[in-house]
């Protein structure tokens, strides 16, 4: 096993696949009347957030709590961040406090690297700037296999701002290692320059929502703020979600088998509309469940289903 | 003041001979010169060039003492086999009036390591909105005849154009640091495949090659002199070379980091940073903030395009872009970093190391001709009978560790740390005074 999880390229596919085995097993702690497991008791982790994001704040702390563990949040608003302290003060802070994994959110693409070369824990990478968000692309492959069966083969789209995104990253490599095929699309302005040989050859990208769908077996939705239109990436709301938004007719072209996804939060009437966001084939509120499984495994795997 | 005598030195790479030197010019050259009065330096295997000009350091004084002085700066320089050193302007205050300047200058003097050059600022603090008093600059004893706000691009063309204009008056140069700032706005690094992979905001090639275009044109236009800082990608070599075949009045310094290293040094695979180093790197850990330098580190191709030029002569001269910064400026996440890396006490070393034992070469990218840029009479001249005695004696089979902790900048971030480097100074000399002896600063 790894020590730290800071890149979806981090993951060859036979740990992957034992991440992802390991949440199955997890999974089932959700269904029992007392949802905890001894696994973690008396280990710390730290949810180290440089940046508001409740959603996967709540799932790392569930998942540390289902495993015994000990869970100290240290939001960086009203902390000492917010009195200048560097980054490497704090990693001396933790390292000192005995934090046996530290779960950063940072805006600075990176950070989670700088922090892993200051601690002795493991660090998690709960996402750094416009770099990666691994355990989103692992929930979202965990998503896939348990609605489809399998990975390998499989065609994913991934659409909308993938320039600024971190879950996309992270989704390109984990999915081009466990054999699934990736097709980008968005307009050209939020697609990164040579993300293919970057990250994963084999990557497509395509400009053409409508043209892409019919193929598809999942088809991924990120989050676009609104602001980038004031940084002219696109025009109007209106135009992205005319050319790029998922709604009902466009759902109506994908597959029978197909799902939706969506890391959340959403954008409603932006990247996707109501109707599809609510429909059976999004697998949306299903991806928040599966998220606390994998971080599960995640920590488990790190901190005590190994040698250490 | 004392004669020194150096024996069986190779001048700029020719047959061995002696260098007597006294009262602060080369006195005689020949073999087996005789002295009596004079300290006798064994040179042999010795090469002498004339002491190195650096048309680009940051000495941080006023203002950033905590991470370098004029003092520190010059004992590096000459440690790096330099004479003189162009002070750039983005200070704290910004040398941008005659006062600043002139005490720049000061500093130098008093230090007394290297000539102390100030570059005066452009625009009013930097600002890029109006000329700056470049006539009193000029005029003040520090005799500015280099104005640049590098750091900042002037990016305002009509503003550019005016200062071009201006500075004929008194034989001015404007050096212009190329870079569109709309963009790169938030910029990181180099856009391109690594920047993809680590999801840091791109520095595109076009926002220097842009610039470059749009200043050579100028230049032409109002028949004035440009000089290009730090040169970094092949398109600009392509303008660049464009433009001095049109015969614009145009120079450009390339660093030694761009001649080295490459972008992906910043994800941590060092093997690919520098083809001529695969095998001489330390594990560099990814987003390490030393690499963090403006303009970017760029690709393989950029690098060869680089080296192709400076051999060529479409780029004029290596500038070290010597920028120290303070540790905790550079221990931090990526995008918090300041941008630059030290390069005074290595750039020979890397010169050597990209062009080879090229003596001749090396005297005129790294000493005559940006002598000749900065006007800087007495520097930039082959030791020979009745020159001024700046010079440098470099040993070049020696091969030395960089280790950052013995660096005489106050800072420590050099891009070469634990590297294994060829070359080393092993004297100094300015105006006939020992700088540098047995490899340490004299004071």
């Amino acid at each position: 096993m790894i020590r730290h999880l800071l890149s979806g390229g981090d993951l060859d596919a036979a740990t992957a696949t034992q991440i992802l085995d390991t949440a199955t097993e997890m999974a089932t702690v959700a269904g029992r009347e007392v949802k905890k497991l001894p696994a973690l008791r008396g280990r710390t982790v730290v949810n180290l957030f440089y940046e508001d994001s409740t959603r996967t704040r709540i799932s790392f702390e569930a998942a540390a709590k289902r495993l015994s563990a000990d869970v100290i949040n240290f939001s960086a608003k009203g902390s000492s961040v917010t009195k200048g302290e560097s980054l490497k003060d704090t990693a001396l802070t933790l390292q000192a406090m005995g934090a046996d994994a530290v779960v950063v959110r940072h805006p600075a693409s990176g950070a989670p690297h700088r922090l892993a070369n200051w601690v002795d824990g493991s660090v998690v990478n709960a996402g750094d700037g416009t770099h990666e968000h691994p355990t989103q692309a692992l929930l979202d492959a965990y998503t896939m296999r348990s609605r489809l069966g399998r990975l390998a083969g499989l065609h994913v789209a991934i659409v909308g701002d993938v320039l600024h995104s971190r879950v996309a990253r992270s989704n390109v490599l984990l999915l081009s290692t466990l054999g699934a095929k990736v097709t980008l699309v968005g307009p050209p302005t939020l697609i990164p320059v040579d993300i293919s040989p970057a990250l994963a050859p084999g990557t497509d990208v395509s400009y053409d929502l409508d043209a892409v769908l019919p193929g598809v077996d999942v088809v991924m939705m990120l989050r676009v703020q609104r602001e980038r239109m004031n940084d002219s990436y696109f025009p109007s709301a209106r135009e992205y979600a005319r050319r790029y938004g998922l709604d009902g007719p466009r759902l109506r072209r994908l597959p029978e088998h197909a799902i939706v996804m969506h890391p959340g939060p959403m954008n409603r009437g932006m990247e996707i509309t109501p109707e599809v966001a609510d429909s059976p084939r999004s697998t949306i509120v299903e991806q928040v469940a599966n998220g606390v499984s994998v971080r599960m495994a995640v920590l488990y795997l790190l901190l005590g289903g190994n040698n250490r | 003041m004392t004669a020194y005598l150096i024996r069986n030195v190779s001048v700029v790479g020719s047959a061995p001979t002696d260098l007597l030197i006294r009262d602060g010019v080369v006195a005689e050259t020949g073999a087996g010169l005789t002295a009596p009065d004079a300290t006798v330096i064994d040179a042999t295997g010795l090469v002498a060039l004339p002491g190195l000009v650096d048309l680009h350091t940051h000495l941080r004084e006023p203002g950033r003492e905590d991470a370098e002085t004029v003092e520190s700066g010059s004992r590096a320089a000459a440690l790096g086999g330099y004479t003189a050193v162009c002070a750039m302007a983005n200070t704290s205050p910004v040398a941008d009036t005659a006062g600043v300047v002139e005490q720049v200058w000061r500093l130098g003097r008093e230090a007394g390591l290297v000539d102390v050059q100030p570059i005066g600022a452009v625009t009013v603090g930097l600002a890029g909105e109006r000329l700056a008093e470049l006539g009193a600059m000029a005029d003040s004893a520090a005799r500015v005849r280099i104005f640049s706000d590098d750091g900042h691009c002037v990016a305002d063309p009509k503003l550019m154009r005016r200062a071009l204009e201006y500075v004929k008056a008194f034989d001015g140069v404007i050096a212009q640091h190329a870079e569109e700032p709309r963009l790169t706005e938030g910029a990181q690094m180099h856009e391109g495949e690594v920047s993809t992979r680590l999801g840091l905001t791109g520095w595109p090639a076009v926002a220097e090659e842009a610039i470059i275009a749009r200043d050579v044109l100028l230049a032409e236009h109002v028949g004035s002199r440009l000089h290009v800082c730090h040169v970094s990608t092949a398109g600009s070599v392509e303008v660049l070379r464009h433009a001095k075949a049109r015969g614009v009045k145009v120079t450009a310094e390339v660093t030694p980091h761009h001649l080295l290293l490459t972008d992906e040094v910043v994800s941590g695979r060092s093997e690919l940073a520098s083809p001529a180093l695969a095998n001489n790197w330390s594990p560099v850990a990814p987003y390490d903030p030393v690499y963090k330098v403006n303009p970017p580190l760029r690709t393989a191709a950029d690098v060869a395009a680089l080296r192709a030029a400076l051999a060529e002569g479409v780029i004029d001269i290596i500038a070290t872009d010597h920028a120290p910064h303070a540790v905790e400026d550079k221990e931090c996440e990526w995008a918090y970093a300041r941008p630059g890396m030290l390069g005074l006490e290595t750039a020979l070393s890397i010169a050597l190391d990209v062009v080879g034992p090229q003596w001749d070469l090396i005297a005129e990218r790294m000493s005559r001709a940006p002598a000749r840029i900065a006007g800087l009479d007495g520097h930039g001249l082959d030791p020979a009978p009745g020159v001024p005695a700046n010079l440098t004696l470099v040993d070049p089979a020696v091969r030395r560790v960089i280790e950052p902790a013995e660096l005489a900048s106050r800072s420590r971030n050099t891009p070469y740390a634990r590297m294994t480097l060829p070359g080393r100074i092993v004297a100094t000399f300015l105006r006939g005074e020992p700088t540098v002896l047995d490899g340490k600063a004299v004071k």
